[in-house]
């Protein structure tokens, strides 16, 4: 046998405050009642800072500063220096990258090896790729000189928690508009961070604001009078209740929100590739993925041998210590998205739904749920048609492109699908008929800056990245 | 396992008779997507292997070398001291465990077994016109015959890559059959020659139909052209001989050859074994890298390992 001895890397890295104010107008200050909430390290449930919470009082202030540093500064200033303070914080981002993949994963549960190989450097490639469309929004496809929109209101999720901040802040920044963000209350500290890197790179007061909050803060930031867009990234419900709050104001918005989305296995894909799709679609990130391949759909002809390399392949995933090099699942993220998983995970068990997980040793404090995939499952069960947001697999069988097509669309969701097939005109011919989004061939969860990504449907509207990401912060 | 191959379980044997089932069968190997291929080796090449596990894994190359030397100004003297280093890689640790095999050509093998003899090393010789494979089968098998005769226990053949590339797959097929039985009780090694199959695809064609002949090792290259042993080229073949023996219940070894030089590499390779067949294969019974500097820093590393500073180069033995 060939254990892999424990490879932890160093938190020591990274120095995490006792406690974290609010950063508004370029300094972090107190909230004005005083309130504040504890973030958490899922991994051991150890308290790993002091956050405060943002209340009414505290987001108007942040939005006024985010209102004059847009009339005064940002808002006026020619794009090439806005580019310049960009490059420079993705420069920063990439020069304390150890740091911020420590933090992250510390923050949010997620494997070192993703932090550091996925989400850091994608945040960096994305303030990179923005910052070049600064000084070039003549180019972008919306008129000679498209404005600004003003202040952003931004609400993030928890599972990417500091490239979900990348994908709001640089597009909103490159525009020209200042921007007030809400972090997950789970999981502040990389946007605090962020708010440290800000000022490193003299970034002038008040173009990024963090208000650190839970659903409230958020509430009271989006519904804020003086915001001119709002962007959400997040469940159904949230993005719901916030399309119902901002109808009828001047507001633009745009939702990212859930997805259950398809991963399409022919039998004449590439099957051992096929597999580590599979698995790189729904265990990334703990499946904590809005865009991940939650439903297996295969077809029937090699569903068996799919199957049985699938499970080969699962009984290799190193579930534990997100800070160790060679760790491949991770944490969940909260209690409460744990309770979430059990909840759907023992609904698909009742309504008779075959489970299994490989054996895996799960460590006693934390919050932690073994990869699992359920065969057996039809349509009608609610593990295949409710985001479980978890690493928790649905397979289904199908016959024929025109079944797997139907089966694929019947979801109240559209924002990611997967084709595994050699043969081109298929993946074409699928690409065509399916409501999604973003829809992968013969690969899964590849993100690029360059590349725009949004849903259809109840999975949200708008587009992120790419220059059609530019369109959420330009008044056209 | 492949649907063709599970299906066609009883058959196997019988696929060599006809050229039509043994194209119809390799055509019918599910493809290989070389982004997932490359993108699944890249992933395995990022775990971290520290410490005890660095011990192990080192002491498990050093087990796994086939110590190599393919030139045409070898000598008696040369390959005689690089067979006493196969026997002790370092002669100030005895607890260095003693390679896997010495690798060396036909005319050089009377000299190495007289050293390697009852020590449980392997003698390969490489054999049927090695590198290019380009001569007449009688050539070739009496090429064959001549080492396992001077003492060879391992050889390591070529395949006729112009045949395979043209589709001649029964030619290629025949001469690995033949080659089999020209080796008697010898192992035979098959050279795929991966830097000139182009493709994944015919890197997972040429696995098996090599597998399928008969051959006891699959490996990947010469080290004669420029392009040799890959993490992606292993994982296929890995994956392959991972099929095989699901299919057909014989275990068929791996042999990455030429360009592993580092510690590190070799871990990766071992990384990717365990991760992609399992224990069974991490044995140097079923793994091998063909490689002649990947020794002295295995030992550099060695020696770093349990001393905890590095020996210059000239403390270990050049050959």
């Amino acid at each position: 046998m060939f254990e892999y001895a424990p490879a932890p890397e160093s938190r020591s890295v990274v120095d995490i405050k006792p406690s974290y104010g609010l950063f508004i107008d370029g300094a972090f200050v107190d909230p004005a009642d005083g309130g504040s909430f504890k973030s958490v390290n899922p991994a051991s449930e150890e308290v790993l800072a002091e956050i405060a919470e943002g209340g009414s009082q505290d987001v108007d202030r942040a939005v006024r500063a985010a209102r004059k540093a847009y009339e005064k500064v940002w808002g006026r200033m020619p794009g090439r220096d806005r580019a310049k303070y960009l490059f420079r914080i993705a420069r920063l981002i990439q020069e304390r990258s150890r740091e911020l993949a420590v933090l992250e994963s510390l923050d949010n549960g997620k494997p070192i090896k993703e932090s550091r190989d996925v989400d850091i450097p994608l945040v960096a490639a994305h303030f990179f790729y923005y910052a070049g469309w600064a000084d070039k929004l003549g180019h972008a496809g919306f008129g000679p000189d498209p404005k600004p929109l003003g202040v952003a209101a931004q609400v993030i999720p928890w599972n990417f928690p500091l490239l979900m901040l990348a994908w709001k802040i640089a597009p909103a920044l490159a525009a020209g508009n200042t921007v007030v963000l809400k972090p997950a209350e789970t999981t502040p500290l990389t946007a605090l961070l962020f708010a440290e890197i800000c000022q490193q790179a003299d970034l002038p007061a008040g173009v990024v604001n963090i208000v650190t909050g839970a659903g409230e803060t958020g509430r009271t930031l989006v519904e804020h009078p003086g915001v001119d867009k709002v962007a959400f990234t997040g469940s159904t419900d949230v993005g719901r209740a916030i399309a119902r709050a901002v109808a009828g104001s001047r507001k633009k918005l745009t939702l990212e929100l859930g997805g259950k989305a398809a991963n399409i296995v022919f039998d004449d894909a590439p099957v051992d590739q096929a597999v580590e799709g599979i698995v790189n679609g729904i265990f990334f990130n703990q499946g904590h993925v809005c865009c991940a391949g939650s439903r297996l759909l295969v077809q029937e002809s090699v569903a068996d041998q799919v199957l049985e390399s699938l499970k080969r392949r699962m009984a290799q995933l190193r579930v534990g210590d997100p800070l160790d090099k060679n760790t491949d699942i991770g944490a969940i993220n909260s209690a409460a998205q744990l309770a979430r998983i059990r909840e759907l995970t023992e609904a698909g068990a009742a309504e008779g739904a075959q489970r299994w997980s490989p054996p895996c040793e799960l460590p006693e404090r934390g919050f932690w749920f073994a990869p699992t995939i359920f065969t057996g499952v039809t349509q009608a069960h609610r593990i295949a048609r409710e985001e479980i947001f978890g690493p928790v697999l649905s397979v289904l069988t199908f016959r024929t492109p025109a079944e797997a097509v139907e089966k694929a669309n019947n979801t109240p969701y559209g924002l990611s699908a997967g084709i595994w097939t050699e043969k081109g005109s298929r993946i074409l011919w699928m690409a065509d008929r399916l409501r999604a989004g973003v829809v992968w061939a013969n690969t899964f969860n590849k993100f690029d800056p360059t590349s725009p990504f949004g849903g259809y449907k109840e999975s949200g509207y708008g587009r992120e990245g790419g220059r059609h990401g530019l369109e959420a912060y330009l008044n056209v | 396992m492949t649907a063709t191959a599970t299906s066609a379980r009883s058959d196997l044997s019988e696929l060599g008779r006809s050229e039509t089932a043994l194209r119809t069968f390799l055509h019918g190997l599910p493809g290989v997507d070389q982004v997932g291929a490359e993108q699944r080796a890249a992933q395995l090449g990022t775990r971290s292997i520290k410490t005890t596990a660095k011990a192990q894994a080192i002491d498990l190359a050093i087990r796994m070398v086939d110590l190599t030397t393919l030139e045409g100004a070898d000598t008696p003297g040369k390959v005689r001291a690089l067979a006493a280093k196969a026997l002790r890689p370092d002669p100030a640790d005895p607890s260095c465990p003693h390679v896997g095999a010495v690798c060396v050509y036909p005319l050089m093998v009377p000299y190495v077994a007289e050293v390697l003899r009852g020590s449980g090393v392997h003698l390969a010789s490489v054999a049927t016109a090695f590198p290019s494979g380009q001569a007449p089968l009688e050539v070739k098998l009496a090429d064959t015959r001549a080492a396992v005769e001077a003492g060879a226990d391992e050889i390591d053949m070529v395949i006729n890559r112009g045949a395979f590339l043209a589709g001649r797959y029964s030619e290629v097929y025949d001469e690995i059959v033949a080659t089999k039985q020209a080796c008697g009780d010898a192992h035979l090694k098959v050279i795929l020659e991966t830097g000139e199959l182009a493709t994944y695809d015919n890197v997972r064609r040429a696995s098996w139909l090599a597998m399928l002949a008969g051959g006891d090792f699959i490996k990947t290259s010469t080290g004669k052209v420029p392009v040799a042993a890959t993490l992606p080229v292993t994982l296929v073949m890995l994956e392959a001989v991972r099929d095989f023996r699901a299919a057909t219940g014989r275990q068929v070894g791996v042999k990455p050859a030429g360009g592993i030089k580092t510690t590190k590499d070799a871990i990766k390779y071992l990384v990717m074994v365990n991760e992609t067949v399992g224990p069974d294969w991490l044995d140097p019974d079923w793994f091998r890298f063909g490689a002649s500097s990947l020794l002295n820093d295995l030992l550099m590393q060695r020696t770093k390992l349990k001393t905890g500073v590095y020996a210059g180069p000239d403390y270990f033995t050049l050959d």
